[in-house]
């Protein structure tokens, strides 16, 4: 049968809430998408203090005084927190590739196991960094 | 290949033309950042905040220029191919395609100018 509403159909983030109900399943993969494209901004400040410190001493003062500046702090450990979670959540996916725990408790069970895993790991890395 | 015909060309390629290409690319990517990950975040991640001393000396030592090397090299590519993917799912036509070049355009500018840095610091 011929699609008629090509085109105008509702896309995948945006049928969550009003169409579907948020289930640890959906909310654990569209946050693996959202950090791994957030992590952009820290990286992108990473490599500018990399320019920076290979510049020099005064270019270095500048890049350093934004990014030891409060709200980059904020930004880099929201960032810590992305990484660690996109990395869990990534190593779900490297499991489900090898066609294990697809059933709806486990994949459950591993999710919360990403949010709780990264939020402790961004505290470990808060304590040793 | 005059024999060849379109069935058997198209065999195993997909929609993309590229077959599992993008596919594999992100799982080896996704491999490697798994080792890669904690060895940045506990060599670079205390350097962050330090004295531009300390920092040129820390960029000077090998192993941590290395790590951060790669991490350039093999983050960005995760980067592009990754959200690659998202913009193929929210965007089409023009916009879809302008989205993905700028994407390609900032992963390799941003990981060229790292390892233009990292040279610079680590030579």
């Amino acid at each position: 049968m011929p699609d008629v509403n090509r085109g105008k159909r509702p896309l995948s983030p945006f049928m969550l809430g009003p169409y579907y109900r948020l289930q640890i399943t959906s909310v654990s993969s569209i946050l693996t998408r959202i950090t791994g494209l957030a992590m952009l901004v820290a990286a992108l400040l990473i490599v500018w203090w990399l320019l920076a410190a290979s510049a020099g001493p005064e270019a270095f003062e500048r890049a350093d005084g934004v990014l030891t500046s409060w709200i980059i702090d904020i930004v880099m450990t929201l960032s810590v927190l992305a990484l660690w979670y996109h990395a869990l959540a990534g190593l779900r996916h490297l499991y489900w590739d090898t066609g294990r725990g697809l059933e709806v408790a486990t994949a459950e069970r591993l999710g919360i196991a990403a949010m709780v895993g990264s939020v402790i790991l961004t505290l470990i890395t808060i304590l040793l960094v | 290949m005059a024999y060849m015909t379109d069935r058997k060309r198209a065999t195993g390629r997909g929609a993309a033309g590229s077959g599992t290409e993008h596919f594999w690319h992100m799982t080896v990517t996704s491999v490697a950042l798994v080792i890669l990950t904690p060895l940045f975040v506990f060599v670079v991640g205390p350097a962050i905040g330090k004295p531009y001393a300390d920092v040129a000396l820390h960029f000077a030592n090998p192993f941590n220029a290395i790590v951060t090397a790669l991490m350039l090299v093999v983050g960005f590519n995760h980067f592009r191919h990754g959200a690659q993917t998202a913009i193929e799912d929210y965007s089409d036509g023009l916009t879809r395609k302008a989205l993905v070049l700028a994407t390609i355009c900032i992963s390799y500018a941003a990981m060229a100018t790292g390892l233009f840095a990292l040279a610079r610091l680590a030579l």
